[in-house]
């Protein structure tokens, strides 16, 4: 089908025909198969989601009744009022606190990531196969065996109860170290470095005005994926902040959930843990060619 | 770039002079303090955050807190490395963990993994429309952090109001999401949810690397689209297949966030002590720091020890 292609100056359009030619050389059948199990697959992956969207969307109280699958009368707007409402607003404080964690925690990860994998891409010095062995060897240990010894040694130093507990391990990404040395071997050329030395520019500056913006794709993958795993890591929090006005969101919806709908209605678990999956969702929908790239560099190396 | 640095690597052979020593001696310097302002920060803390941790965890298995029998006199800290050690392999609740999470993983990870895989060779066939839409319906989960895909399928799951046994009701079928028997599966069903479409897009990246011109060959040749998949795509994508696989039975040592959310609603089918890392954490809740150390040095080990295997079993393949 390449040869309907005559000018390379058209990707799109070849693309099209290309496109044409696929569906052209498959039958009608074969396509109906192929539909009907992504059809039944995706079902079962928004089925989950799509509940929980109709549910706060229904009058408080109702969550739990009716089919689940269909809207029933309207009371969004009294779900989230009542949100706020409970034990003074505490649930957006605990947003709050997600965001803060996430974003600080994921930033600092970010930029010693960067700064470590550009290293190990680009510098010759005694010891760099023993780091970044220790760096491989680190992604692959289970990163919630290190949280039980980390609480203990963060309360013979009192940090209990002190959002640093939370942030030092936060910013330590092994794996984004690993992506940005993989990236930065191939997006930053040798000799645009070796220019900038010509040019007189000191090594922290060539990083900083050359080899930053050229990582910049690897740099909101680890973002992101950061962003993520500190959002997702339930059982640090969970140990080092006993005092519920310094937790992260799930901590928290995780509480209000243990009391068995009895201090807390359960309806307002639902729709707390709705809008407290909003943000991420936004960040993967908005950046999604970028962690794709980034799976993809971080899976085939 | 790294040429002009080896040259000052005392190490590295003599080269050809083409600069004036001078220039090498700045170089010198120039990396060590390079060295140190960009692997500085990341060193202290992992060094910090990582390894103290694991130094920690395995010295501190190593003692035993002896306390008289009357409580009366102060609890003494004593070297004793076997105690912590030999106590856990007695212990059942702790060895029926190990056992559950092995279970889980030998049929989790296969199940997980095939789907993904199926998935993947579904949103590649030359005959699916919507690639775009489904490649990101699957992936979606993933955007659910683990703690509130499980509060979710609490929901779908909850005795009273489960919209699943609602809409299976008509047909006379009631699942049992918190018996005994079917919770550890209840909990598999989070964890595929969450990860497959994870998966499918590392294995999906797999495959347009194939080039184009080996399945236009093999079609010449006749090979129907099945044929192709399981001859030509499938081998293409096993280094892909592997790697998922470690970063799974990884993923499964950790068992924790989703039968902990599950635990006040399961009636008491999920234990306290369900899985390893629970096990390890309800000794520190009770205080027995020591054995909590030496629970996750256990797991650790049985991890790394796994991996190993695993890699060795799948890298034996290649070479015949």
């Amino acid at each position: 089908m390449s040869t309907t292609v005559t000018r390379p100056a058209a990707p799109s359009k070849a693309r099209r025909t290309a496109k044409a030619a696929a569906r052209r050389e498959t039958t009608a059948a074969s396509s109906g198969v192929v539909l009907t199990l992504l059809l039944i697959s995706t079902a079962y992956f928004l089925f989950p989601l799509w509940w929980l969207l109709v549910s706060v969307t229904k009058p408080f109280g109702r969550q739990f009744s009716g089919s689940g699958l269909w809207f029933d009368g309207f009371g969004l707007f009294d779900n989230l009022s009542r949100l706020t409402a409970q034990s003074d607003g505490i649930f957006w404080r605990w947003m709050l606190n997600s965001v803060l964690y996430c974003g600080i925690g994921a930033l600092g990860a970010t930029l010693m990531s960067a700064m470590a994998g550009y290293l190990l891409a680009k510098y010759e010095f005694r010891g760099k196969g023993a780091l970044f062995g220790a760096v491989l060897a680190a992604v692959l240990v289970p990163k919630i065996l290190f949280t039980l010894p980390l609480y203990l040694m963060f309360s013979e130093v009192g940090l209990i109860n002190n959002p640093l507990a939370v942030l030092l391990p936060s910013i330590v990404s092994p794996f984004g170290v690993y992506l940005a040395r993989v990236f930065a071997a191939q997006a930053v050329p040798g000799e645009v470095i070796e220019a900038g030395r010509l040019d007189g520019a000191g090594e922290f500056r060539i990083f900083r005005t050359i080899a930053l913006p050229m990582m910049l794709p690897a740099l909101v993958t680890i973002f992101l994926f950061q962003f993520v795993e500190i959002w997702n890591n339930y059982l640090l929090p969970a140990m080092v902040l006993g005092d519920d006005r310094l937790q992260p969101v799930t901590v928290g919806l995780v509480g209000w959930n243990a009391a068995h709908g009895v201090a807390v209605p359960a309806s307002l678990v639902v729709v707390g843990s709705l809008v407290s999956v909003v943000p991420l969702i936004v960040a993967f929908l908005a950046l999604q060619r970028f962690w794709r790239a980034g799976m993809t560099a971080g899976a085939v190396k | 770039m790294t040429t002009t640095l080896s040259a000052a690597d005392p190490a590295a052979p003599p080269r050809q002079e083409a600069r004036p020593p001078r220039r090498r001696r700045r170089e010198t310097a120039l990396t060590k303090r390079t060295l140190l302002l960009f692997g500085g920060p990341f060193v202290a803390l992992f060094a910090a955050m990582y390894i103290a941790p694991i130094v920690y965890a395995t010295v501190s298995s190593l003692y035993v807190v002896k306390r008289s029998g009357l409580g009366l006199t102060a609890p003494t800290k004593e070297f004793d490395p076997l105690h912590n050690f030999a106590q856990a392999f007695g212990d059942h609740d702790f060895l029926a963990a190990l056992g559950r999470v092995g279970l889980f993983a030998v049929v989790q990870v296969p199940l997980m993994l095939g789907l993904a895989l199926g998935l993947a060779l579904l949103i590649d066939a030359k005959s699916a429309r919507g690639k775009g839409f489904f490649r990101l319906a699957s992936f979606l989960p993933y955007a659910i952090p683990g703690v509130s895909a499980a509060l979710v399928w609490s929901f779908m799951y909850s005795s009273g109001s489960s919209p699943i046994n609602n809409l299976l009701e008509p047909l006379g079928i009631q699942i049992p999401f918190f018996s005994g028997g079917s919770v550890l599966w209840s909990v598999a069903n989070i964890v595929t949810w969450s990860w497959t479409g994870y998966n499918m897009i590392i294995i999906y990246s797999a495959l347009q690397l194939i080039p184009g011109e080996v399945l236009e060959a093999a079609k010449m040749d006749g090979a129907s689209a099945l044929r192709i998949a399981w001859n030509i795509k499938i081998p293409a994508v096993r280094g892909s297949l592997v790697l998922t696989a470690v970063f799974s039975i990884i993923g499964s040592a950790q068992l924790y966030n989703e039968p902990t959310v599950l635990q006040p609603i399961s009636g008491g089918s999920v234990s306290s002590t369900f899985t390893p890392i629970m096990s390890a954490q309800s000794a520190v809740a009770a205080g027995n720091y020591h054995y909590a150390a030496a629970q996750s040095v256990i797991l650790a080990v049985a991890v790394g020890v796994l991996s190993f295997v695993f890699f060795k079993l799948t890298n034996r393949g290649d070479k015949a």
